[in-house]
């Protein structure tokens, strides 16, 4: 009744319209109706008909996974979770996602180190320290930069970035290795950080385009006031546009972890596949759901397939999860 | 021009300069441009230390774009230009005598709108300007006190410094900006239609605050009140654009002047309300 009764209220302002006055005789505050016009009724069913199809798509898929992993969970048992291994066709099954969902969080982790304050500064340069004449065409870029197949970051990482970083790799290993346990290394190259690096340049992109367009929201008259204080172009960009922004590249931040969360092809392409858990990140060998689903999948066999469902299943909860936790942290921010 | 003539007389009146509090601003020959659309032409006048000066006349006229001008706050638009100099204590501000942030500092502007930092605490915007401009607070609470207290707004907030400013209302959060610029202690302080969004209350404290601040540094106040121009000004400007044409300095003196016996009818007629 409430929902109806806001609804009534939305489109009788919208509109200007609704039913003449009524007498209430009973005391207290009265109801607020309005009659929708024909258009106001169809776009209505249209718009929830949309949201209610989105909704159910995630839960169908959410039910099919649970379903089709039923049988691996029922095998594996709680060990899923913590069994490094993945023997799901064998005499003796043993498999779990520990490993799969280590190498994810690692590349994420790394991605998104990466990514988010490299996405600022590049929104930020656009925003306010690029030639006027170059930003449009600096938005453009970075807007198709976001559009380019994933396959193609990979392509380039693989042969150009990884090779090139090879001797800095090396070098760093050789430094730090000797005091920092997760620095060490026996052969660097198709490592999880080397994954997680190129994981970063595709979320770079559409992470940098939402948050340069929630930052060029930034009410221009507080930035005014930020500079006739005195203030230098950094000072307002630290005491106006950032704060502003923080939702924004909260929001950013997010979308460019799903899509780090989820990327198949950097990790299959970079990884050198192996089932185990390497805290020394640098190290060649590792794998992420994503990719370890890609790999499996052709020799999967029926236990196998149901396994790699409970992986897919896992990973969906987990990016269920953090995308709501960050609706609270930005629901957070935005009442601060 | 009966403008240059002015000028001269005015400049010779003014020669020995005695030293109140404050810095002297002057505008010579300022025109602006927004594109190729010309805004503002040859506008010359001084605005003394220990002296408010208002800027009137109807809107579109180009006061607000001088004003902005007088702080290089003009050169935000990207298309805006300018002719002219504007002299700080004789130093050409659009010169390299001068860094534009201590341009901006040592001329400081409160806005039409006010606009406070509203995720910050009251105490933190009056030293929004000291972090702004990197500078250390020796003493914060102090600064902060003496800040809000000579923009008179302390009695009311003293107890809630660490509210967010965005809590208070329009006229208190004027009277913050104010005292926001009072901090880092400009020559000048610029007032672009400081009360138009105010209640008569609220606007009443501001002309309080800018005749208390008077004798403490240089004002210049845009305005379309014209009650208020004569509460509260002694130099007045009045700027007036025909149609298709830039706006132009018509007849600037003594307050008492241009409102009691100005020269040009179209002054007589606009202070008196006949048009605008």
């Amino acid at each position: 009744m409430e929902a109806k009764d806001s609804e009534g209220q939305t489109g009788l302002a919208a509109l200007g319209l609704g039913e003449a006055p009524e007498e209430t005789p009973e005391e207290g505050p009265r109801r607020i109706e309005a009659r929708l016009s024909p258009s106001d009724r169809l776009y209505r069913v249209v718009a929830s008909g949309g949201a209610g199809i989105t909704l159910l798509i995630i839960v169908l898929i959410g039910i099919f996974l649970f379903l089709e992993a039923l049988p691996a969970f029922q095998t594996a048992g709680f060990g899923f979770f913590t069994t490094q291994r993945w023997d799901p066709d064998a005499a003796t099954p043993e498999f779990g996602v520990a490993a799969m969902m280590f190498g994810t969080a690692v590349t994420a982790v790394v991605a998104m180190l990466v990514t988010v304050p490299l996405a600022i500064a590049t929104a930020v340069f656009i925003n306010e320290y690029a030639p006027r004449a170059a930003r449009a065409a600096l938005t453009s870029l970075v807007d198709l930069m976001a559009a380019i197949p994933s396959l193609i970051f990979a392509l380039w990482g693989l042969f150009f970035l990884v090779p090139w970083l090879q001797p800095i790799e090396g070098w760093l290993v050789e430094q730090l290795g000797g005091t920092l346990p997760f620095m060490r290394a026996i052969a660097t190259g198709s490592s999880l950080f080397n994954a997680g690096l190129v994981v970063a340049l595709m979320c770079i992109p559409i992470t940098t385009s939402i948050i340069r367009e929630v930052l060029s929201q930034a009410p221009r008259h507080e930035c005014e006031g930020a500079l006739a204080l005195g203030g230098t172009r950094w000072g307002m960009i630290t005491t106006v546009i950032l704060p502003f922004g923080r939702t924004g590249i909260i929001g950013g931040a997010m979308l460019g972890l799903g899509r780090a969360l989820g990327e198949t092809i950097a990790a299959t392409l970079i990884l050198n596949i192996r089932f185990e858990i390497k805290p020394q990140i640098l190290e060649t060998g590792g794998i992420t759901v994503a990719s370890g689903i890609a790999v499996e999948f052709f020799d999967a066999q029926k236990l196998g397939l149901s396994a790699l469902m409970a992986a897919g299943l896992s990973l969906f909860v987990v990016t269920i999860v953090i995308n709501l936790l960050a609706a609270v942290v930005v629901e957070r921010a935005k009442a601060a | 021009m009966t403008e240059t003539t002015a000028e001269v007389t005015a400049v010779e009146e003014f020669a020995p300069v005695v030293e109140p509090a404050g810095g002297t601003l002057r505008g010579v020959g300022v025109s602006a441009w927004f594109g190729a659309r010309k805004v503002l032409e040859n506008v010359d006048i001084d605005m003394r230390a220990g002296v408010v000066t208002a800027l009137i006349g109807p809107s579109g006229c180009g006061k607000s774009t001088f004003l902005r001008i007088l702080n290089r706050m003009h050169e935000l638009v990207p298309i805006a230009t300018l002719a002219g100099s504007v002299l700080l204590d004789g130093d050409d501000i659009y010169g390299t005598a001068l860094p534009i942030t201590e341009i901006r500092r040592r001329i400081g502007m409160v806005f039409q709108k006010p606009n406070p930092f509203p995720a910050m605490t009251i105490g933190d915007n009056v030293l929004a300007g000291l972090k702004l401009t990197g500078r250390k607070v020796p003493n914060r609470e102090q600064l902060i006190e003496e800040s809000l207290r000579r923009a008179g707004l302390w009695n009311e907030v003293r107890n809630r410094l660490g509210a967010p400013a965005g809590g208070l209302s329009g006229g208190q959060q004027q009277r913050l900006c104010i005292a926001r610029s009072l901090a880092v202690r400009p020559d000048v302080l610029l007032m672009d239609e400081p009360c138009s969004a105010l209640d008569p209350t609220s606007t009443r404290r501001i002309e309080e605050t800018i005749l208390e601040l008077k004798d403490q540094l240089t004002i210049v106040i845009v305005t379309h009140n014209m009650q208020q121009a004569q509460r509260v000004s002694q130099h007045c400007a009045f700027f007036l654009a025909a149609e298709d044409e830039p706006g132009r300095v018509v007849e600037q003196g003594d307050t008492d002047f241009i409102f009691g016996s100005p020269k040009d009818p179209r002054t007589a007629d606009y202070v008196n309300g006949r048009f605008g």
